[in-house]
């Protein structure tokens, strides 16, 4: 099972070539399968990240971090270790994931001027991730089980085509009502994700740009973008420094491993 | 000082240049303070003081990062209290990572725990409590640990070769205790300071939200019992025949160490967003056995009032059964705490608790907010109030109440009288 932390939201899929009346909510799951079947497979990466948060005036600030993740095999989710390096005052933090299927994921938060590790026991999902426009959601894997689908159409989105498809958080904790998916065709990318909130109207719109392929199979935007409607506030992620394959293992991903991660 | 400020942070910024592979960085901090109230104590009669402080960082890693340095020296500078200016080596470690466990070597800082209102359990490091009242701020502790990491859980094996006592505001200090504390301290142990202990811990999670640690720990107790030191012949016949000690007396309280055996139990329940928390310890060898306990629980509540803020609630219980004489202030206490979180750009929070002595019906509230300013720079404001109107007891009524065997609980008088308002503004390179 993949939960690709940080980066997926993205991904959903179809293929299987449509034989007789399919109803356009079991198009849409299919879609949202093949998607993750993509993405599988991964082992682990490691990537850094730069937020650019955007005021309404045109202000900017900026975080930086590191992601690792670890693939989870069989019924596991993925794990994954965050570090923070800017701004300044949280350089060090780092942040442990354990994420399952379905049900809330375990976090653990390391603060390195007291030593010490604190369980997270906010169950914050539509909640600002570091003060920016991405929730918490947002950055979390998106696996299949998350959701329920409807598909609505094709649409052309650059030179491709793209599918349509509504969804529907199965988490009565999250920040929204529904979620509408642009993806292609040819390589099941998502290209574009508009996010409507509890009260169904149009909150945010992301936008991802600059794929580029690792390990001659999977697709990693490099830039996405979020605007906030309703604020006129925005935020950028840059991705960069993808790697695969680094070697990490479990041991990567425990407490001790947490109290020194640099 | 602004301009001495800037030349230690140009030297330490053009350090890195010239060992490439370290990494150098550090933090600053200016704070201020204003006393709301008159001292006590005639050295300590001043209402504002102001503090700077110093900490580097010096840190390599190699072998595939499987060795790793670290090296924290820390200066802090005071303008009233002279045991407040002081300097530590707060790190100077070596790591090294095996296959499946891991060797710490040197001047460590360790935290066990899971509570806010009291860290029972934490015990392998000395409090700096000279530095912050909180008694967050820890002194670095020699050590040899060794950690492994099974299915069934981590642990932990520690040799602690060397005993750093804790420090204690000066005569000059705000707050302080009713007598200065002696450089002088006695120990059990024959080795005094030189003593080697040992200590373990054994921690677990269940994925079930379930969380586990014990631990032991046997050697020089870190908290001392304070005793007010011996009088002489004059001394004593004067305070019994007049009521109070010959003019030009000074005595100080004289901390004696010692050797205690204490185990710890740390456990940690997360069920729908509810974290439920305890820490229980018992000790022997600082008078009767005694058990002591902090259990509750934390609670966040997500986007209030309409907002991307979040509230956070932790209620906690404190309680402990220890002779009265050796008492702490927490017998039968209650800490209640609200943290306020924008979760906007500069990450502003705003936290207010308060400890309540069911007791003696006392009162320690704190107030705490911080925010960022652009990439580098962090402010604080923080308030701490006591409410209890007890005059601290004069050296004389000290010793009549010690002779007398009167034996109370101390609830806060220690830092009655010294309610502050903080203004710290931090600065990270």
């Amino acid at each position: 099972m993949k939960v690709r932390l940080l980066l997926a939201g993205l991904a959903l899929a179809c293929a299987v070539p449509v034989l007789h009346a399919q109803t356009p909510e079991e198009k849409g799951l299919e879609i949202a399968r093949e998607a993750d079947r993509r993405g599988e497979g991964f082992g682990d990466f490691q990537a850094d990240m730069r937020m650019v948060l955007i005021t309404q005036r045109g202000d900017t600030s900026e975080r930086e971090l590191r992601v690792s993740t670890l693939e989870g095999t069989g019924e596991e989710g993925d794990k994954s270790l965050t570090i923070f390096d800017t701004p300044r005052d949280v350089r060090g933090t780092a942040l442990l994931t354990y994420s399952y299927k379905t049900g809330d994921d375990d976090q653990w938060l390391y603060l390195p001027a007291l030593r010490r590790v604190k369980t997270i026991a906010s169950r914050n999902k539509s909640g600002p991730f570091m003060g920016s426009e991405f929730s918490f959601e947002d950055m979390r894997g998106q696996e299949v089980e998350k959701y329920t689908y409807k598909y609505l159409r094709d649409e052309p989105c650059s030179e491709l085509t793209c599918f349509v498809m509504e969804r529907y958080p199965t988490d009565e904790n999250s920040g929204y009502t529904k979620q509408i998916a642009w993806i292609d065709q040819k390589e099941y990318r998502t290209w574009k994700v508009e996010y409507y909130d509890r009260k169904e109207s149009h909150l945010k719109t992301l936008t991802m740009s600059d794929f580029a392929r690792y390990q001659d199979k999977f697709w990693q935007p490099g830039k996405m973008a979020m605007v906030n409607h309703q604020t006129g506030k925005a935020t950028d992620l840059f991705w960069s420094n993808y790697r695969y394959d680094t070697g990490l293992s479990e041991a990567d991903f425990n407490q001790n491993s947490l109290k020194r991660a640099r | 000082m602004i301009v001495l400020l800037r030349q230690t942070l140009v030297a330490l910024l053009v350090l890195p240049s010239l060992a490439a592979g370290w990494e150098f960085r550090g933090e600053t901090g200016l704070e201020g303070r204003y006393f709301t109230q008159a001292s006590p104590y005639e050295a300590a009669d001043y209402s504002t003081n102001s503090s700077l402080y110093l900490k580097g960082e010096v840190f390599h890693e190699w072998n595939n990062r499987d060795d790793q340095f670290i090296f924290i020296p820390y200066a802090r500078v005071d303008e009233n209290d002279s045991e407040r200016t002081h300097a530590d080596i707060r790190e100077l470690s070596w790591i090294h990572v095996g296959s499946g466990w891991e060797s710490r070597v040197g001047i460590r800082k360790v935290f066990w725990g899971v509570t806010e209102g009291r860290h029972l359990v934490d015990i392998i490091n000395q409090t700096d409590l000279v530095d912050q009242v909180d008694g967050e701020e820890k002194l670095g502790q020699p050590m040899l640990n060794l950690s492994t990491v099974r299915d069934w859980g981590i642990v932990d094996l520690f040799v602690l070769p060397g005993f750093r006592e804790r420090t204690y505001a000066g005569e000059e200090g705000r707050p302080r205790t009713p007598l200065p504390v002696s450089d002088h301290a006695r120990y059990e142990s024959g080795a005094e300071d030189k003593r080697v202990d040992v200590a373990f811990r054994y921690q677990q999670y269940f994925n079930n939200g379930l969380e586990l640690a014990l631990s032991h720990f046997s050697g020089t107790s870190r908290e001392p019992l304070l005793l007010p030191e011996a009088l002489s012949p004059q001394q004593l016949q004067s305070l019994l025949l007049t009521g109070s000690l010959p003019a030009g007396s000074d005595p100080e309280l004289v901390p004696l160490y010692n050797v205690i055996d204490q185990t710890g139990l740390e456990l940690q329940y997360l069920n729908n967003g509810w974290l439920w928390k305890l820490e229980a310890i018992t000790r022997s060898g600082q008078g009767d056995r005694f058990t002591a306990l902090d259990g509750g629980f934390e609670y966040t509540q997500v986007g209030v009032l309409d907002s991307a803020a979040d509230l956070g609630w932790l209620l906690e219980y404190l309680w402990e059964d220890r002779d009265a004489l050796l008492a702490s202030p927490f017998q039968d206490d209650v800490l209640l705490a609200t943290r306020f979180t924008f979760n906007d750009v500069a990450s502003t929070e705003i936290l207010a608790g308060v400890i309540y002595d069911l007791e003696n019906d006392e009162k320690a509230i704190n107030l705490e907010s911080s925010r960022r300013f652009g990439n580098n720079l962090k402010a604080s404001l923080e308030a701490r109030f006591y409410t209890d109107t007890a005059k601290p007891l004069s050296a004389s009524e000290l010793y009549l109440s010690a002779l007398q065997g009167r034996a109370e609980n101390p609830g806060l008088s220690p830092v009655s009288r010294s309610d502050f308002i903080q203004a710290e503004v931090v600065y990270y390179f």
